[in-house]
């Protein structure tokens, strides 16, 4: 009785063994080995920021796509680009690493509340309520949508403000997509210059609600000797790589000349700090004010 | 009509994890997205009735000729286990688009109880081969059901304030603990 269940179980078992090991060579499906040389070097943390899918996407399309540039992990930054392009024999090319950055100092500006609100706790729901909560309808709402999206753990809620953690971000942009009244944009971390509101409502519409908010004076887009300045969507826009090429010799006029003082100086310094993986103690670190004003 | 009344019965009044609690882990593990739950129900589907076609097949032409009808359980294990692998390799090298698919999803059912469960219970019931097969789709079919059902009332939890302690998994034993509630009102329909 035991012999024969013994002797039925393993000859099944060997059976199927068999039939694993045969099929494991006939059925074997041939995979690029680089693609996970490749994904191994990158981050792995798949945020997208690439505009693929996932890491491994991206390093499928790095290896079979020729003209597909290695330099698109954002999070990465330039390592990763090398790394890469080692692995794939391109030519890294440069990237310009950049940062989130949030266009609202309501804080600053005294903006009031229309009402209060009860309702889901998130950016995309208040912002279906009337424009959200604020009553200037451009901006920060402060339910933390783009705290949760972060892949990163590089953004806090302060003062109903988001804040941005430069040594943590690593522009992957997925904020930016997630934000939804767009007062969040990636800007390279050595700009100099940056405009603390993303209104785009008229001169006297804004000094209704808000202290500090932009008027479009226009008189930053006039006083720039780079004309890097100027209005797009109805926003203020600094073309940072014109303001950068032009460099400092204009000594920043546009800061100096803007009649709401939205228009600030960022610290060089922070910005072109690398983002590093040590947990920062933000809310205490000066810099991190400087970029979140 | 038989076949109508089987599918019924498969489905609502018997349904696999809610009448029978067969399948739980899975059911509490991938229903937090409709899409993933739905991609789940697929790969259950697809191999419960490949599993039961193969047992069905060993049943007849090894055990009962042997004598060795008490080995069911641990022979059809055995049998899943392998034909899973299998399949996945098979899918793999000829189907990619429905390897992408199910792919992920086929390790997690090597020894899901849902496949198993079929496969011992259309033995119990002494059904013949198509019949088993039928029986095989309206049981997967009623397993991607109640989990596509409870994936769509888990997505309604990211929007809503549930006390802290309940959050996750403790809410969701309780969703399914009232979905088998909400079938309970099939019983008694048909046998």
């Amino acid at each position: 009785m035991i012999t024969v269940s013994v002797l039925t179980l393993f000859s099944l078992g060997f059976a199927s063994a068999g039939i694993l090991a045969i099929a494991s060579k006939v059925l074997y499906v041939e995979e690029d080995p680089r693609i996970e040389v490749v994904t191994e070097a990158l981050p792995g943390a798949n945020c997208g920021g690439c505009g693929f899918a996932g890491c491994e996407a991206y390093a499928a399309a790095v290896i079979n796509d020729p003209d597909m540039p290695p330099n698109k992990c954002c999070a990465g930054g330039p390592d990763v680009a090398t790394r890469v392009a080692e692995l794939t024999g391109k030519a890294a090319g440069d990237s310009e690493p950049e940062v989130a950055f949030r266009r609202c100092i309501k804080v600053e500006g005294n903006v009031a509340k229309k009402f209060d609100y009860f309702g889901i706790q998130s950016c995309a729901a208040a912002k279906l309520v009337q424009d959200g909560p604020d009553a200037c309808k451009y901006s920060c709402l402060g339910f933390g949508d783009c705290v949760r999206a972060c892949p990163f753990d590089a953004m806090w809620i302060e003062n109903d403000l988001v804040h941005i953690a430069p040594d943590k971000c690593t522009s992957c942009g997925t904020c930016v997509r997630t934000c939804p009244n767009s007062i969040l944009e990636l800007i390279p971390r050595r700009s100099r210059v940056m405009v603390f509101c993303s209104s785009q409502d008229k001169g006297k519409a804004v000094k209704d609600v808000c202290e500090v908010g932009c008027i479009s004076c226009g008189a930053c887009i006039k006083k720039c000797p780079a004309q890097c300045i100027s209005m797009v969507d109805e926003r203020i826009f600094i073309d940072h790589k014109a303001c950068l090429a032009y460099g400092p010799s204009c000594e920043e006029v546009c800061v100096e000349k803007c009649p709401r003082n939205i228009l600030r100086c960022l610290n060089p310094e922070l910005m072109s700090a690398a983002p590093d993986t040590e947990p920062a103690r933000y809310p205490e670190e000066s810099h991190v004010a400087d970029l979140n004003a | 009509m038989d076949t109508f009344l089987l599918f019924i019965s498969a489905i609502f009044v018997n349904n696999i994890v809610l009448a029978q609690y067969l399948g739980n882990c899975p059911y509490l593990g991938c229903s937090k997205e409709k899409s993933v739950s739905i991609g789940m129900g697929g790969a259950v589907i697809f191999v419960t009735i490949m599993a039961t076609m193969f047992t069905f097949l060993i049943q007849k032409f090894v055990l009962i000729p042997f004598h060795l009808a008490y080995l069911q359980t641990i022979v059809f294990i055995l049998v899943i286990a392998a034909l899973v692998q299998f399949v996945e390799m098979f899918l793999k090298k000829m189907v990619p688009p429905l390897y992408k698919a199910l792919g992920i999803f086929l390790p997690l059912i090597t020894t899901n109880c849902a496949v198993l469960g079929v496969a011992i219970l259309v033995q119990r019931k002494e059904y013949d081969f198509v019949t088993s097969l039928l029986y095989a789709v309206a049981a997967g079919t009623g397993f991607m059901l109640a989990l596509v059902l409870l994936a769509g009332i888990r997505e309604r939890f990211e929007i809503t304030r549930i006390p802290r302690a309940m959050r996750g998994v403790p809410i969701g034993l309780v969703m399914a603990g009232l979905m088998s509630l909400a079938f309970m009102a099939f019983k008694g329909m048909i046998a």
